[in-house]
């Protein structure tokens, strides 16, 4: 759940990304990192073992501006992709306001996709929250790899497989380029926002 | 439990508490988080200059990892922890379930002055809280 301050008018805004291991959650954190320089006042918290894959979280806050006066913190978190890593994922997703779901278009990683959105249907059901009531959005990640000869799972089958009940809004993406990186976050951030907005009716 | 906001009267006197109790004895910061990571309050001493969101995330996971090794020895919890520096030290207390709070100090406050006060500053949040 959001934090909202009445005395300083701050809002708190915690959105996760969430995905299978490798699928380019950090990537997408770090291409914001680094386009949105200029208005992150911190630097990006990595906690992460020495092969450079997530351990626990990467944490970027930065500053949205203001909404009616209060001004919008925006805390993107990821969680680690490694199955044996769910303990801590949990802990990532609590009072979470928004979550992104990176899933990988790689032919061959399919069935981990739809694992890891289960798991995070189960995480979630452990906080009582839903993920058909939590604001969501599908990216479906490293499409720039069909260009190298790649296969990748055409976006109606990803559609099929992840989205066919949820039916949130979703983007094709290439983390590593860009591609729709900041698409992705502006629906998420947009959708969040006026989900605690409705809350607060 | 709803504890998402919070009126701007009971802000008043957490922060009230802290700057009398805390930050008066020469504690560099005082900050209040919930357990998902986000800021309720922070207080300096003006002179320290912390980034406060990144340490309310580090220390909500920090405080997440702790609890989690205290079900494996078989505790309820661990409700307090300290670190120990060269010239700063950080405590961490549980107020309650959702609430930590994090003291940042130097070299000049024994920790037992520190836990003293610390006791004392959390029963009073506590009421403050209670009162929502």
């Amino acid at each position: 759940m959001s934090f909202i301050n009445l005395k300083d008018k701050i809002v708190q805004v915690k959105i996760v990304y969430y995905g299978p291991g490798r699928c380019g959650k950090t990537t997408n954190l770090e291409y914001i990192n680094r386009t949105y320089r200029k208005q992150i006042a911190s630097e990006m918290v990595s906690l992460k073992t020495h092969g450079d894959r997530t351990l626990f979280f990467d944490f970027l806050p930065f500053d949205m501006g203001q909404i009616k006066g209060y001004d919008i913190k925006i805390q993107l978190y990821t969680v680690p992709g490694q199955v044996k890593y769910n303990a801590t994922r949990k802990l990532v997703l609590r009072g979470v306001d928004g979550i992104v779901f990176v899933a990988d278009a790689m032919e061959k990683q399919r069935e981990k996709n739809i694992r890891s959105l289960n798991q995070l249907h189960e995480n979630l059901q452990s906080y009582k929250e839903s993920i058909f009531r939590i604001p969501l959005v599908m990216q479906y990640n490293k499409v720039d790899l069909k260009e190298h000869g790649i296969p990748i799972l055409p976006t109606e089958v990803l559609e099929k497989d992840l989205n066919s009940r949820l039916k949130v809004p979703y983007f094709e993406a290439s983390a590593i380029t860009g591609y729709n990186v900041a698409a992705t976050l502006k629906k998420i951030i947009s959708a969040s926002v006026i989900s605690i907005q409705k809350k607060l009716l | 439990m709803n504890y998402g906001i919070v009126s701007q009267e009971q802000l008043e006197q957490i922060d009230k508490i802290l700057a009398e109790k805390l930050i008066k004895l020469g504690v560099d910061c005082v900050i209040i988080i919930d357990m998902a990571g986000n800021i309720i309050t922070a207080k300096d001493n003006g002179e320290s200059k912390y980034d406060v969101y990144s340490f309310a995330a580090l220390a909500a996971g920090n405080f997440a990892t702790v609890d989690a090794m205290a079900k494996l020895v078989g505790e309820q919890e661990f409700s307090l922890l300290f670190h120990k520096g060269q010239e700063s030290n950080i405590h961490f207390s549980k107020i309650d379930d959702e609430l930590l709070l994090i003291s940042m100090f130097g070299r000049d406050i024994s920790l037992g002055f520190l836990r003293l006060n610390v006791v004392d500053v959390i029963e009073k949040i506590r009421k403050v809280w209670e009162r929502k």
